[in-house]
């Protein structure tokens, strides 16, 4: 691969995306030594205030995270702040404009639209960051197994990662979110179980790189087992591009999220999420109630960007490190 | 390259088998086992114990996977207990409408995807570049059905110009290409910007190669580098790349059907979801699948027959 400047590789790479890309490998020509992660307390401040100044020289990248903290903060302190009725219809306030009582309307419910904003978000942001988690540690898993066992072990998990990325992974979410009681863990589940692949692809392929390496070499020949191994060596070192992964696995769970809203898979009442309150404000689509369909609309789509600048400016730190020659 | 074509066969045929064996898996991990979700929670037990010796499930697992696979070998893909009509059939009769509209949305996005990535890459961090970035980064983080009623939105209530639901497809072709016009708009706005950053990247890593900076020297313009040597060279990771967002494709064309209740396979998929026909929604299932698997792999051969420089051994 060319040298291609970090911007060139990510924000649009959301839904299947990390696919089609090289991951970030470690260069070859990398410290060969000792454990990269052997360092003193002051070497490593130093290096974290590099990593900030890598991430904050990406505009884009800032803006994102500026704008999750503001809503993490909207999502989980305001509804302490500004209390509203999320429990109990009213329908006598259903589909109202925005006025001084409810600055963004109601809901077909009569639910103040402004809190339904932050209860959604807050679903949709514990979906997004539970799938993240969940996907990304079992797939790193699983790819580092397979990368690291090989031979054999490695041709099967790998033919079921290959299995898994060809389910259209809508419809296998649909066939689950199907099989049982609609709630949140069921939400998180489903959509691990058609998330964690890509992860699995890429750890594998930076651990081919990395069994190679001296320090795994010499741990092996300490008679260090292979669990050990893996857990001590092989993904520490590889947890920049698990990082970078990690957070698109956060914009596409949520991209999910919403589209299995619209097909009718979402949180049980009277908890929300903001592909609910789209579906709603769709299923409203002629009636003008703007309030119902654009908000939680417009709430998605700036999340997922915003989640997907954070990656990009996180990509940068990762190259920039590789670039340095310590990973 | 024989080889190569062998194995890469060889690979698509066992993710097949695996499919099969997740499919038969999920069919009996059915709540209440297929018997039950067929009669509903309410049957008498006899009736549950007839259609359990009737559907042969008192054989050890191993036997039914064999009998299951056979059929669907035979082209017997179960029956849909509520339509009263067997899966293959429902499935062979809207699968050519799903194509119809997948292919068309792909088929857009592919084509206008290559124009833009080789402006984007050739122009490089410019005013143009941030801007077309901009937009389908946000179309691309756009739901499908939110990217749908946007369409609906300017083009059936603020112009109206085109229907917003497709029902009436198949009823001559001026009346389909006026249907199809919004749902394929949408699926190449929700896929647009997978390709076009995939030909952008490409384009920038041969502006940087030996070979440009030759033609440079000679005097060959700027244009002229770009549509002779570099699309060329551009093109060929691009049909890979095809491959690799099929099943993104088809989960888009899920939502998009039922968004505008295109009589297809998702809308299908759709309707069986809500009535609960467990071996239609496995059929569907199994069958899409096993086109994306197909398609990868066609679109890999395809690769490794265009690219002359690649050896496979």
């Amino acid at each position: 691969m060319t040298e291609l400047s970090p911007a060139e590789q990510s924000p649009a790479t959301l839904v299947a995306s990390t696919e089609g890309r090289p991951a970030p490998t470690a260069p070859a020509d990398g410290p060969a030594g000792g454990s990269p992660r052997a360092s003193g307390g002051l070497a490593r401040w130093q290096r974290r205030r590099q990593d900030l100044a890598v991430f904050a020289s990406n505009r884009f990248a800032l803006v994102g995270l500026v704008f999750l903290v503001a809503l993490v903060l909207f999502c989980f302190v305001g509804p302490i702040i500004y209390r509203t009725n999320q429990t109990s219809a009213t329908l006598l306030y259903s589909n109202l404009g925005p006025s001084g009582q409810f600055p963004l309307g109601t809901d077909p419910d009569g639910f103040n639209e402004l809190g339904r904003l932050m209860l959604g978000g807050q679903s949709t942001l514990e979906v997004g960051f539970a799938v993240a988690i969940l996907a990304t540690g079992f797939g790193a898993l699983w790819g580092a197994l397979a990368g690291y066992v090989g031979g054999f072990v490695d041709s099967v998990l790998m033919r079921v990662v290959d299995t898994a990325l060809s389910i259209p992974y809508l419809f296998l979410a649909v066939l689950l979110a199907t099989l049982f009681q609609p709630s949140l863990w069921l939400i998180i589940g489903t959509i691990t179980a058609v998330s964690w692949p890509a992860a699995a692809r890429i750890v594998r392929g930076e651990t081919l790189t990395l069994r190679t390496r001296d320090y795994v070499t010499a741990a092996r020949g300490f008679g260090s087992w292979q669990l050990r191994l893996i857990g001590r060596h092989i993904l520490p070192n590889s947890v920049g591009s698990i990082v970078v992964n990690a957070t698109l696995r956060v914009a596409t769970a949520i991209f999910i999220f919403a589209l299995l809203a619209y097909l009718g898979l979402g949180v049980p009442l009277p908890a929300t999420s903001w592909g609910q309150m789209l579906q709603q404000g769709i299923t409203h689509l002629y009636d003008n109630y703007w309030w119902e369909l654009w908000l939680p609309g417009a709430c998605i789509v700036l999340t997922v960007v915003a989640v997907s600048a954070v990656g990009d400016g996180l990509y940068d730190v990762v190259v920039k490190r590789q670039a340095a020659g310590r990973s | 390259m024989i080889g190569y074509i062998v194995r890469r066969f060889g690979q698509a045929l066992i993710v097949l088998v695996l499919v099969t064996i997740i499919v038969f898996a999920l069919l009996h991990a059915l709540p209440g086992g297929l018997v039950r979700a067929q009669l509903g929670a309410k049957a008498n037990k006899f009736a549950v114990r007839q259609l359990t010796i009737q559907e042969g499930l008192t054989k050890p697992l191993p036997v039914q996977y064999w009998v299951w696979l056979s059929n669907l070998l035979h082209g017997n893909l179960g029956f849909a207990y509520k339509q009263e009509t067997p899966v293959a059939t429902l499935i062979a009769e809207t699968f050519p409408r799903t194509l119809i509209l997948a292919g068309s949305g792909l088929f857009l996005a592919g084509v206008l995807a290559i124009p833009l990535g080789l402006l984007q890459g050739g122009r490089r961090n410019s005013l143009f570049d941030y801007g077309v970035s901009g937009f389908l980064l946000t179309t691309y983080s756009t739901p499908y059905q939110l990217l749908g009623v946007i369409l609906i939105f300017l083009f059936t209530i603020e112009l109206n110009l085109l229907p917003a639901t497709a029902t009436n497809f198949g009823q001559g072709f001026g009346t389909d290409v006026k249907v199809l016009a919004l749902p394929v708009l949408a699926i190449f706005l929700g896929n647009i910007a997978y390709f076009s950053r995939y030909v952008r990247s490409s384009v920038i890593d041969n502006l940087a190669e030996e070979y440009v900076r030759t033609a440079r020297a000679k005097g060959v313009s700027r244009g002229r580098i770009l549509v002779r040597h570099v699309l060329r060279n551009s093109l060929l990771p691009f049909v890979s790349a095809v491959g690799l967002s099929l099943p993104t494709l088809v989960s888009g064309t899920l939502v998009i059907e039922v968004l505008f209740s295109y009589p297809g396979m998702g809308t299908l998929f759709w309707h069986a979801q809500q009535s609960r026909t467990y071996p239609l929604l496995l059929g569907i299932l199994l069958i899409v699948t096993m086109l994306v698997v197909v398609g990868n792999l066609l679109a890999d051969l395809a690769y490794a027959t265009l690219d002359p420089r690649i050896r496979y051994d």
